[in-house]
């Protein structure tokens, strides 16, 4: 039987069809886009933070990092709009309310700060220029980090928009996991040692950010747990609290045990991007999540005008 | 407020819209037809019977600017309208114009602009097909045209109505289960329209999109229904997305603000 005739007994709708349309977006392009460009962001900030410490061989690879991430989610955005050129049209305007002509102009302050500082670092000219230029980067890199949780919560998809207050946070977190554990991958041991605590501490936020966000209790959060989401998700917090484990008993004396911890707290926060695209996704697919709590905040809003008009 | 109706007139031309009256709709998909012929929209990929009575278009979408639905509702035999337990409902479905249309908030480009008499619409020629104004639709109306990338809805006939006639799918029904015309006459011819059928009996019967004070802050293109909105599939409370915006940014901008101050931290924890 095909889907589209099921009917359940809590609600009706039209032959059980979705009411939103599924995103158009590839999974690849958008899921990759949102975690690259944290990795890229998170980087630019640890490679700030290595340059003002004194700490070279991490400041290349973060900044090295930074600039290759940056461009392969930029090439992810323009591969999802098709035709290239296409993509100029988004500099045509600046719209505050659309995040994605936000994020357009936040992306073209930071891609050239990005590719500046790693280029006078790599080929050791304009030394005071560059770090100025990392300094801009880190900075517009806590934008490009972030700005990605609000392009996806400002929608219809019901498990985006519901957990629009927490994003931020679980994207935040899961930028600096991946920043950090690619840079704890890449720089010597002595030198790594910010990039395991900041792979460590994002870690942390990110896995206790997406537990609150996947158990918020609303019905949207149940795509979550489910199908590939599910798995996904399941995925990433096994490899990202592996990884942090890893990194936190063996990754100061080993530099095995800090790239393999490393590149697995990065996957555990690609699959979390991946997962959180999923669910999405799933949850445009059953108008369930459409319309019960569209029903429940109907309800509710009829008892209340009893409570409006005495409060006046 | 305003972030959420972008570029709506306030002064000079009053603001049109469409007032579909699903009591009157025989089904005849004249409009469907109509709409196609007049702006020159492709067939839907494939023809298809979808086994959904005598639905065969099924949903709006970049190819489908007007759909109808038709929905056989199993009902007790002793109610009014219903014909050996079976009751027809007939529903020719739109893009809403919504007053703030989370379509035209999100687009990145400007495609999506609002027109002298309050529509909302697509410039083609802008349209970069980001596919942002399809996930940000609370009606699931905007929709990519999968071949050619840009997104596509109706229009309300905005060529025909530049030059004063109405848009086609109201002009071709039959029934005037379409009408087009200024939207605060549409509203009171409405409301008097309701108070007809409730006085018949149709305890169903309703607005649907016609408060300005709804979650899209009213629909440019409304409708009588004579069954709860989902029936006919149909959100029972959508809201405009970007309402939430600011509140979006505020943690946004804390969350970046938390990335940089725990970098320092990681830094200051161990400066060698
Ligand atoms: S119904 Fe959807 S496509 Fe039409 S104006 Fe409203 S938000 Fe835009
Ligand atoms: S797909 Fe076209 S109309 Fe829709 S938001 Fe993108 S640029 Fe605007």
């Amino acid at each position: 039987m095909s889907p589209r005739r099921r009917r359940t007994e809590e609600f009706t709708s039209y032959y059980g069809r979705p009411i939103l349309k599924e995103p158009t977006w590839e999974a690849l392009d958008i899921a990759g886009y949102i975690f690259a460009g944290g990795l890229a962001g998170a980087s630019s900030i640890l490679a700030a933070g290595a340059q003002h410490t004194g700490r070279p061989r991490l400041e290349r690879a973060a900044k090295l990092t930074a600039i290759t991430a940056i461009s392969a989610s930029v090439a992810a955005l323009v591969h999802d709009l098709g035709r290239p050129e296409r993509f100029l049209n988004m500099l045509r305007v600046a719209k505050p309310t659309s995040p994605m002509s936000v994020g357009s102009w936040i992306l073209s302050v930071y891609g050239p700060l990005a590719g500046a500082s790693a280029a006078a670092d790599v080929l050791g000219i304009f030394p005071r220029a560059g770090k100025a230029a990392g300094i801009g980067a880190g900075i517009a890199g806590s934008a490009v980090a972030t700005y990605t949780a609000v392009l996806v919560s400002d929608t219809a998809v019901p498990t985006w928009h519901d957990a629009h207050a927490v994003m931020p946070f679980v994207f935040a977190g899961s930028a600096a996991a991946s920043a950090g554990g690619i840079g704890a991958a890449l720089s010597p041991l002595a030198e790594a040692g910010p990039a395991r605590r900041m792979a460590i501490g994002g870690a942390a936020v990110e896995t206790a950010m997406s537990f609150a966000m996947e158990r918020s209790g609303r019905l949207s959060a149940e795509t979550f747990h489910q199908g590939r989401a599910g798995t996904l998700l399941r995925l990433s917090k096994a490899l990202t609290v592996g990884g942090a484990v890893g990194i936190a008993l063996g990754g100061r004396s080993s530099r095995a045990v800090s790239a393999v911890g490393g590149l697995a707290v990065a996957a555990g926060s690609a699959l979390l991007r991946f997962g959180i695209f999923e669910a999405g996704r799933a949850s445009t697919l059953d108008p369930k999540y459409v319309v019960v709590p569209q029903r429940e905040r109907l309800a509710a809003r009829q008892e209340e005008p009893a409570k409006a008009d005495t409060m006046g | 407020m305003s972030v959420t109706s972008l570029g709506m007139p306030t002064v000079g031309v009053p603001r049109k819209g469409f007032f579909t009256d699903t009591s009157l709709c025989i089904g005849c998909k004249a409009c469907e037809v109509a709409c196609k012929e007049w702006n020159s929209v492709p067939a839907d990929s494939n023809l298809e019977l979808t086994g959904e009575s005598f639905d065969n278009t099924s949903a709006l979408g970049a190819d489908t600017w007007r759909h109808v639905a038709f929905i056989e509702k199993q009902v007790p035999a002793t109610d009014p309208g219903a014909h050996d337990g079976v009751k027809w409902l007939m529903s020719s479905d739109v893009c809403k114009h919504c007053t703030h249309a989370a379509c035209l908030d999100v687009c990145p480009t400007g495609a999506l602009f609002r027109t002298e008499p309050g529509t909302v619409v697509v410039q083609q020629d802008i349209c970069n097909g980001c596919g942002y104004c399809v996930s940000a639709c609370p009606y699931g109306v905007i929709d990519q045209r999968k071949d050619d990338g840009r997104a596509f809805k109706c229009t309300m006939c905005y060529d025909r109505l530049e030059v004063g006639e109405e848009p086609a799918c109201a002009k071709a029904c039959p029934t005037k289960s379409i009408q087009y015309g200024e939207l605060d006459e549409l509203r009171e011819r409405a409301d008097a329209r309701l108070a007809e059928l409730h006085e018949r009996g149709e305890a169903g019967a309703q607005l649907y999109g016609r408060d300005p004070e709804n979650g899209v802050g009213g629909d440019g293109a409304f409708f009588l229904l004579l069954d709860e909105p989902e029936t006919y599939g149909l959100p029972p409370d959508p809201i405009v997305t970007t309402r939430d915006l600011p509140a979006m940014w505020k943690r946004a901008a804390g969350a970046a603000a938390g990335l940089l101050a725990g970098a320092a931290l990681v830094f200051w924890g161990g400066r060698k």
